[in-house]
């Protein structure tokens, strides 16, 4: 029995940490992001540029882009696991009003596993092979909850029993190559789940899992977030998986945030040509076939810098002149923030044009 | 139910003339242990007993999860790796019984494209050498020179001229692909297997190279077999779509067929667990969970292979019986013993399949 069922997955349940002291604000704050990565003798490269966004306990939020959009570089530098040296991180980055940027190493050891945890993209990699899956779960409960080894095993196998591993006491003896993909990526969100964090970074969670256990990971996700009010942060390319999940959703393009939204209207009535561009080029199960894709032209290397102009502009269908000269603002267009001179028309303006021409 | 077994294996022919007809094909790997003396102790059944029709100028798409054995199907057809039983007739002639020069030949008119084009391309071939190179092997003098027809690939892919005298490194991923697919239609072959051609590609960059398959295959007359695991993609390029599970066959359809009525329980599932991007679609569908991991081929399941995943799994039969691919709708081979309740509504999948957080739509 591998699925997350609700009987079995009760972290509802779980003795949750008990309201603290009374805060207001967003769970995870970021503003005005930065990352550079340099190098003697190098161009200094921008990953991230200038991204602000937050996250409230109980809310799914998405950051959705291509390859080398800076999405993965954001949640690393939430997370403080960019290496110390050759980056330049900038702005401000808060965890219930701490700021996380530039606190001591030893402070965010005690915040990361139980505040936040990171789940990576592919389970083989980031667990330890030589390490059998017992020792790799039990480490964050010795870690940060001080349980003797026998409190931490028993805790840890009941973990892999509520993410959907079967026979979990057999399985905590385990090393990783002995467990399927799927079973790695639970192993992996038990580990992360251990302390109960209140925020979870998910960093394409399931891109490197059959659609089948794919479906079976998101579920979990998604009981996990209603049932224990974990704040979730989901890192993906695949805008089918953000479409299910997330109530909020940014979309990065070459280091900035191009379009935030909720996810009905970015789906609905996308703003930004760049969010246009995909919902129009992928395939969609439930399209009537034989109609064409629209595909974006050029590939996400074709960019100009922020600095001269839009990033998006030498693939954009809609360019207009102001796109190459200056780069425009996140400005607030109705429900969205779009970062464009020529955004999408909102939906129903052409209704509204006519009505008024009628 | 009988009668309908042996209609599918009347009905079989699927056009006048497939170009590509599988027949029994199986491929199992060997699982060999011991130091000195190799000692088979067991069979990795990657492929286990295919039929399928490929039409002349038709695309035929391969779904299945990693380890369903689609890809070495693919393999398998283009003898890149032996075939353990079985046939693959390619146009009237038996590869897999080929040998030496005359399967060389025969392999003219079969290409492949690959999954990652980084990796399929030699980093320290030039674009004009991967291009020339299957001409050379085959010795074909194309006309008007062997330069003039690499410019005319490159064209037909959507590349700059320029582009012969340049390197694999120097290209982004989806212009790579491109140069794959350059490589594969070199020889102006009747067949071409594409083994995921797009999965490597940013999501924008993936519509750029399905156009450009579709394109091709108007201009150059090509029959195509797609293998990918993305079923959003293989319903958009196919014209008929198989479905592989565990080495097997376990529905067939023309592609329009398959997403309207899905008849075989893996396909239902399949489907419900493939993300729409559509926040209104995604909220009231229902899902149906599949529980646990793709069993070993090396040690499949009994009966249907099937049954240890099914959400409709029956009392009878499932655990003990290997369903036969029956045809239950023109076109539309299916391989469970159920279907025919499955798709009445007469069985329902177990209530633990359901997603809990999806909006129950029946009583």
């Amino acid at each position: 029995m591998g699925t997350g069922r609700s009987e079995e997955l009760d972290l509802g349940q779980a003795p949750g940490r008990p309201g603290r002291a009374a805060y207001d604000g967003p769970l995870l704050a970021v503003d005005d992001l930065s990352v550079t990565f340099t190098r003697r003798g190098r161009r200094d490269v921008r990953a991230v540029d200038g991204v602000s966004f937050a996250i409230r306990p109980g809310e799914t939020v998405g950051l959705v882009g291509e390859s080398g959009s800076g999405k993965s570089v954001t949640a690393l530098a939430v997370m403080g696991l960019l290496p110390g040296r050759g980056v330049r991180v900038g702005g401000s980055v808060r965890l219930e009003g701490e700021e996380l940027l530039g606190a001591s190493d030893d402070r965010l050891r005690d915040l990361r596993g139980r505040e936040m945890a990171m789940v990576f993209q592919d389970p083989m990699t980031s667990l330890n092979p030589v390490v059998s899956i017992g020792v790799q779960v039990t480490e964050v409960l010795r870690r940060h909850r001080d349980m003797t080894r026998e409190q931490a095993s028993v805790e840890a196998a009941s973990l892999l029993r509520r993410v959907g591993i079967p026979d979990p006491v057999r399985r905590l003896k385990d090393y990783p190559h002995q467990l399927s993909g799927g079973m790695r990526q639970r192993a992996l969100i038990a580990s992360a789940l251990a302390c109960r964090p209140r925020l979870l970074i998910c960093d394409e969670p399931t891109t490197a899992l059959d659609v089948t256990i794919q479906a079976q990971i998101l579920d979990l996700l998604r009981q996990l977030v209603r049932e224990s009010g974990t704040a979730l942060l989901m890192i993906t390319h695949d805008l089918g998986v953000v479409a299910g999940l997330c109530d909020t959703v940014h979309v990065m393009y070459s280091g900035r945030v191009v379009e935030s939204a909720p996810r009905r209207p970015l789906f609905g009535s996308p703003r930004h040509p760049y969010t246009g561009g995909l919902l129009a080029s992928i395939p969609r199960l439930d399209a009537p076939r034989g109609a064409p894709l629209h595909p974006i032209q050029g590939s996400p290397n074709d960019t100009i810098p922020w600095e001269s102009g839009c990033a998006f502009a030498p693939r954009c269908e809609d360019r207009v002149d102001a796109c190459t000269t200056s780069a425009p603002a996140l400005e607030v267009r109705g429900n969205a923030s779009v970062r464009c001179w020529n955004p999408l028309p909102p939906p129903g303006r052409t209704a509204a044009v006519q009505e008024v021409r009628a | 139910m009988s009668d309908s077994v042996e209609e599918a294996g009347k009905r079989l022919p699927a056009g006048p003339d497939p170009l590509l007809r599988v027949r029994g094909l199986k491929v199992h790997f060997p699982i060999v242990k011991g130091v000195f003396v190799d000692r088979v102790v067991g069979h990795v059944r990657a492929v286990d007993g295919v039929d399928l029709d490929v039409a002349r100028g038709s695309t035929y798409g391969l779904v299945g999860e990693s380890g369903c054995g689609k890809s070495t199907l693919g393999r398998a057809v283009l003898r890149l790796v032996e075939p353990t039983a079985g046939t693959v007739e390619f146009d009237g002639v038996d590869v897999a019984s080929l040998k030496g020069e005359a399967l060389r030949r025969e392999r003219r008119r079969m290409q492949m494209v690959f999954q990652d084009p980084m990796s399929s391309l030699d980093p320290r071939q030039s674009v004009e050498s991967v291009l020339m190179e299957p001409l050379l092997a085959h010795d074909v003098k194309p006309e008007g020179g062997v330069d003039a027809h690499v410019r005319r690939l490159l064209d037909v892919v959507g590349l700059p001229g320029s582009a012969a005298g340049r390197y694999p490194h120097e290209f982004s991923g989806g212009q790579r692909q491109r140069i794959g697919i350059a490589r594969a239609i070199a020889l102006n072959p009747d067949l071409v297997i594409a083994d995921e051609p797009v999965s490597a590609l940013d999501v924008s960059v993936q519509a750029q190279v399905v156009n450009l398959l579709e394109d091709l295959q108007e201009q150059l007359g090509l029959t195509y077999v797609v293998i990918a695991h993305d079923l959003a993609v293989v319903r958009h390029v196919s014209d008929t779509i198989g479905v592989m599970y565990l080495g097997m066959l376990v529905e067939e359809a023309p592609s329009d067929d398959l997403y309207a009525t899905p008849r075989h329980p893996y396909t239902i599932s399949l489907m419900s667990a493939i993300p729409i991007p559509d926040p209104d679609v995604e909220d009231l569908r229902e899902r149906i969970l599949l529980a646990g991991d793709l069993p070993s081929p090396a040690n499949p399941p009994s009966g249907c292979r099937f049954h240890t995943r099914c959400p409709f799994r029956q009392e009878t039969r499932c655990d003990d019986e290997v369903p036969l691919l029956r045809t239950l709708a023109p076109g539309h081979r299916v391989a469970c013993h159920w279907a025919e309740e499955v798709a009445d509504g007469r069985i329902t999948p177990a209530a633990s399949a359901f997603d809990a957080t999806a909006v129950p739509t029946e009583a």
